[in-house]
């Protein structure tokens, strides 16, 4: 990115898939440019297995945390739909990053709505999207937890920051075994989206 | 001198940690609160600086007293709420406003627009007005960080506690930003004074009469104060403003003038006077309600706001942004654009509301109580999202503590021949927060309904905090644990049972003896929350053969159990083997998957 423009990123997932430590990771990062960064959150009851979100902005003055709609570069989607919801705000040219990993709402499995047939067409309708095999590859690094990581190393490939920068942003954010596995997830993501990029 | 790095580090600081790094910087030596969305962190990081006393306290009000006695004693003091906490606190918190302090005493108040994670969202800053507590409203981390440090000088200086508000924005988001983490140490001194700390009726005249003058002295500091400021652009419009909305009008419409005001009560009225000449438009921009509008209307000043803002809900920039063209549209037959468009939202996506997590205890709880089909006056908490399909088995939720006092009330009016099975549902937590009052009143009344204490052995929604009854402090020292048979006995509750919710058949047997039972009655259903846990137990399959489709298992509402086809599916990685659906399977398909690889 150059020195003038802002780089808006809405990360929408499940609870508990890690959703706040992807947001500081790409924070910590982008600080590491010398960028300022604002990330919104989400906390308390919105948690629990009910669709959460972040938004992450870094530039060289970002003022609100939220995003304007329309005004969003990226939607990095933990979960297959989850980033269908925020596809409104991606802004002409911008970009999908989605992860296949399926978790069914209560509300599908318990036959009250259905999960979404086609969700790529979908994505794609609203700009360009890549498709990313997170929970596999988490399960290469180690445990499903880190498809969080995966999912960054995927974005990294879209993202001008060094590689040395991203992988001590996971260092100084995960301790011990953890770390390593992250680190592992990473690459495994940054691969698997640049495979996808040739492709193409 | 004492100096740190950052806590959390990084340089990425949440509102809730800034308030907790500047608070340290102002020598706070003492912090309470009570946990609540979206208020929690900031005294789980205060207590980790050095030099610090911190705890969490049953309610806001007993955290109030403490903070009021640690600045009765001449210690800066913090306490930590989210805004319906100060509801609970108000009677303290307002008579303090007449005493004054003797070291700096600051209130949080994390308001919750648009309700996350909250039962209303009142807006807070009416308790500047109604107690005459001078109020900062910071409009991001960086801004409360200096703010609280402020706050503290205020409440010093013009003998009086501190109300700062912040808002789930400021909380919760996160930004760079660097602290200095340094503190200086003060002299504290406690002089006696009966007349000033004695609030009996004729020391609060004189305290009231005090109260308005050092009203009128902190007017004058609102003026002055460089959290008051006037940035002067367009002479077109004016925008008078507070909080993260200052962010979203940067944004948006970086070419209005603006006056932002981050002490906002009393408000500084020349400020506004001298915004208000310099434009030929003036517009208030305030999330909720319409606080500062109506003052300003009431000094015969020309504004408008609500016309064009909504009352209710949270303020995004998107939404400022509409309503400032609407308002240049209509009022200056002018039109403005912004920088970018939104799209159509994708239809038909499948809701996703937040569900009890696999193997949480509460489940099997409240399948039982559906399955007895009993009136469940609910609480606060976890537990409230049994009012959620499959389960929808609550009937009630108003705020901390209401659960038993309304069952008490349902039984009370409901006649002999056609009552109905009045259950009241707590929480561990909250019922040490404000449910024991309502089982002494229950007792006392000679009533007859039953309360079940859902003792999760943690405070769960709020991110796991301690409480009186887990025996662990805010600093995570042991401690005496609040036994709540033996309290209960003491009480005066004559039936009394302790079951395992795992048990769904104990369960249920309880259950039914304490409806049955003659006098209150309480069954604590006892189950460490499923997050908590460290053992884990092996996972549950579901054999395909013996399946039939019944779906009984679904009704249980878990996460980790869905339809594949005609056939139920347990997710193993996500079941935490509680057996609950085991249970209720009648076709013998639910078994460990460890009997499954033995063979």
């Amino acid at each position: 990115m150059d020195n003038y423009s802002q780089s808006n990123l809405i990360i929408a997932g499940v609870g508990g898939q890690g959703n706040i430590a992807a947001s500081e990771v790409i924070a910590m990062t982008a600080i590491k440019s010398g960028l300022n960064v604002r990330i919104a959150e989400t906390h308390g009851m919105a948690q629990r297995g009910g669709a959460v979100h972040s938004m992450v902005r870094y530039g060289k003055k970002v003022f609100s945390p939220l995003i304007p709609e329309g005004d969003c570069d990226f939607i990095i989607s933990l979960e297959y739909i989850e980033g269908l919801r925020w596809l409104h705000y991606l802004k002409k040219g911008g970009m999908s990053i989605v992860s296949t990993e399926k978790r069914l709402p209560y509300t599908v499995s318990a036959g009250f709505s259905e999960y979404p047939e086609n969700p790529e067409k979908i994505y794609k309708k609203y700009g360009s999207a890549i498709f990313i095999n997170a929970l596999e590859l988490a399960r290469d690094a180690g445990t499903e937890r880190c498809a969080n990581i995966v999912m960054i190393g995927a974005f990294s490939v879209f993202e001008s920051f060094p590689e040395e920068d991203w992988l001590i942003s996971i260092k100084e954010r995960f301790r011990g075994k953890f770390m390593d596995i992250n680190q592992k997830a990473f690459f495994l993501g940054k691969k698997a989206a640049l495979t996808e990029v040739k492709q193409k | 001198m004492v100096k740190v790095g950052s806590q959390k580090g990084l340089g990425l600081f949440s509102g809730n940690e800034a308030i907790a790094a500047g608070a340290f910087e102002a020598n706070v030596s003492l912090g309470t609160g009570y946990p609540g969305t979206p208020a929690t962190e900031i005294l789980e990081n205060l207590v980790l600086y050095p030099g610090v006393y911190a705890e969490w306290c049953p309610n806001e009000k007993v955290a109030v007293e403490v903070a009021l006695g640690a600045s009765f004693a001449g210690y800066r003091a913090l306490s930590t709420m989210k805004h319906v906490g100060l509801n609970v606190a108000s009677d303290p918190f307002v008579t303090a406003v007449y005493t004054g302090v003797n070291g700096g005493l600051v209130i949080v108040s994390a308001d919750d627009p648009g309700m996350h994670s909250s039962q209303n969202e009142q807006d807070n800053r009416h308790y500047a007005r109604l107690s005459y507590a001078p109020m900062f409203e910071p409009s991001d981390p960086q801004e409360a960080y200096l703010m609280i440090k402020e706050a503290f000088e205020v409440s010093e200086r013009f003998d009086i506690p501190v109300l700062f508000r912040t808002t789930t924005r400021v909380a919760h988001s996160r930004q760079n930003m660097s602290i200095e983490g340094l503190r200086k140490d003060r002299e504290p001194l406690f002089v006696r004074s009966a007349e000033k700390y004695v609030m009996v009726p004729s020391n609060a005249r004189k305290r009231k009469k005090d109260l308005l003058i050092r009203v009128r002295r902190i007017k004058e500091y609102s003026e002055s104060t460089d959290f008051n400021f006037i940035e002067l652009n367009s002479h077109e419009v004016g925008i008078v403003t507070s909080g993260p909305a200052y962010l979203y009008i940067k944004e948006c419409f970086p070419e209005a003038s603006v006056l932002k005001i981050g002490f906002s009560y009393p408000l500084p009225e020349k400020l506004i006077r001298k915004l208000a000449q310099e434009v030929e438009l003036l517009l208030v921009v305030e999330e909720l309600d319409s606080i500062m509008e109506t003052e300003i209307k009431s000094l015969g000043i020309n504004c408008y706001g609500k016309e064009f803002f909504p009352a209710d809900g949270e303020l995004t920039p998107g939404i400022v942004a509409d309503g400032i063209i609407k308002a240049m549209t209509s009022l200056k037959q002018k039109s403005y654009a912004i920088g970018w468009t939104s799209s159509e939202r994708v239809e038909k996506i499948p809701e996703r509301p937040p569900v009890l997590c696999a193997g949480c205890g509460h489940r099997n709880l409240f399948y039982v109580l559906k399955k007895m089909r009993a009136i469940v006056t609910g609480d606060i908490g976890c537990y409230t999202l049994a009012v959620n399909p499959p389960l929808s088995a609550m009937d009630t939720c108003v705020c901390m503590g209401a659960s038993i006092g309304e069952a008490h009330g349902f039984e009370k009016v409901q006649p002999e021949e056609s009552k109905k099975k009045v259950v009241a549902v707590i929480g561990d937590s909250t019922f040490v927060h404000s449910g024991i009052t309502g089982l002494v009143n229950a007792v006392y009344n000679n009533g007859k309904s039953t309360i079940i204490i859902l003792d999760n052995r943690t405070t769960a929604m709020t991110g796991h905090q301690d409480h009186p009854g887990t025996g662990v402090t805010l600093k995570g020292e042991k401690t005496v644990e609040l036994d709540f048979e033996k309290l209960a006995k003491a009480i005066g509750v004559k039936y009394i049972a302790v079951v395992d919710p795992y048990n769904m058949k104990e369960t249920e047997k309880a259950l039914r003896e304490a409806i049955e039972f003659d006098g209150v009655s309480l069954v604590i259903v006892r189950r460490p929350c499923v997050l908590i846990e460290k053992k884990k137990k092996p996972p549950y399959y579901i054999d395909e053969e013996k399946c039939t489709g019944c779906w009984v298992c679904l009704r249980l509402g878990c996460p980790a159990i869905s339809k594949k086809g005609d056939k139920a599916e347990i997710e193993s990685y996500m079941c935490t083997g509680c057996g609950a659906c085991e249970f209720l399977c009648r076709f013998d398909a639910i078994h460990l998957v460890k009997e499954k690889t033995d063979g």
